[in-house]
């Protein structure tokens, strides 16, 4: 149950990420005088980010199987790989941020950066949750091992981190593919 | 035993399944950055087909990471089918009302 109830947030957040692209997508045209976007994407950059979630979330299922052989041991271990997986992506995007803000393309430049920096930057606070969340979580696991309350939550926490990589395959085709095609 | 078979009922993880999907979302996430990169065809071309990769790659994940598409939890996706019509309307109504507004506003631009 506790696992459906946090699906259902999970449906809700959706909703959430579903105006954020309109709002972008409406707004991706509105760029008051900048370079447009096709000078802006690193797309060799956002592959490597890509590919970072992709095999995060690939790890993360491998604990979840670790989880049912009742392995708390390989829980830990794909739980750590995921978290520097996570931590790298998260590195790379504000390394992204840092150098659009610096090179004068920061949020509050145009409507077009605006919504960008909304829907890439709320993205990236969902992982950042994500990744405290499984700090919390591997303190749990090696403080009372694998029991009832740990598991619902590595599901729980499964589900997250695999819904953020499905709303990333949203935001590298729709923001940085169609963007660098100009 | 009888506890891993029983937590592989309520959430059918297998290596198999994650591995499959791996592959897969590999794949697809591939092509379409080669796609764009190599500008292989017209971005009116392009745009179309990588959108349609894009929710190829969605549904794989949701099958083989969230195990969603299989025969059991019908309030997972029963919900999810909500979801998917409330996030069309959201998106498809914005972008259609937005469009006709840009229409009307400025027609000299299109």
């Amino acid at each position: 149950m506790t696992v459906l109830g946090f699906w259902i947030y999970l449906m809700s957040d959706c909703i959430v990420f579903a105006s954020l692209f309109a709002a972008y997508v409406t707004l991706s045209g509105s760029m008051s005088g900048n370079p447009g976007n096709a000078e802006m994407f690193d797309l060799p950059y956002v592959a490597m980010e890509t590919g970072c979630l992709l095999v995060s979330s690939f790890t993360y299922g491998l604990a979840i199987l670790a989880m049912q052989k009742g392995r708390s041991d390989l829980v830990m271990r794909w739980l750590g790989v995921t978290f520097l997986l996570g931590l790298t992506f998260i590195a790379m995007e504000v390394n992204e941020f840092h150098h659009m803000i610096a090179e004068g393309m920061g949020p509050g430049e145009n409507a077009f950066l605006s919504s960008f920096f909304t829907l890439v930057g709320t993205h990236g606070a969902h992982v950042t949750a994500g990744l405290i969340w499984m700090i919390v979580l591997m303190a749990q696991v090696t403080q009372w091992g694998l029991n009832e309350v740990t598991r619902t939550r590595l599901m729980c926490l499964s589900l997250f981190w695999h819904f953020l990589d499905i709303i990333w395959i949203g935001v590298f085709t729709v923001v940085y593919l169609r963007g660098a095609m100009g | 035993m009888s506890q891993a078979s029983e937590t592989h009922e309520h959430h059918g993880a297998n290596l198999r399944d994650y591995v499959i999907g791996f592959v897969l979302a590999v794949i697809l996430t591939a092509i379409p950055f080669w796609l764009v990169m190599s500008e292989a065809a017209a971005p009116s071309v392009l745009l179309p087909t990588i959108l349609i990769i894009g929710a190829a790659q969605m549904l794989v994940h949701l099958k083989y990471f969230l195990h969603l598409l299989g025969p059991d939890g019908t309030w997972n996706i029963s919900s999810l089918l909500l979801t998917i019509l409330i996030v069309s309307i959201v998106i498809g109504g914005t972008l259609w009302v937005m469009y006709e507004l840009n229409n009307n506003m400025m027609p000299w631009m299109f």
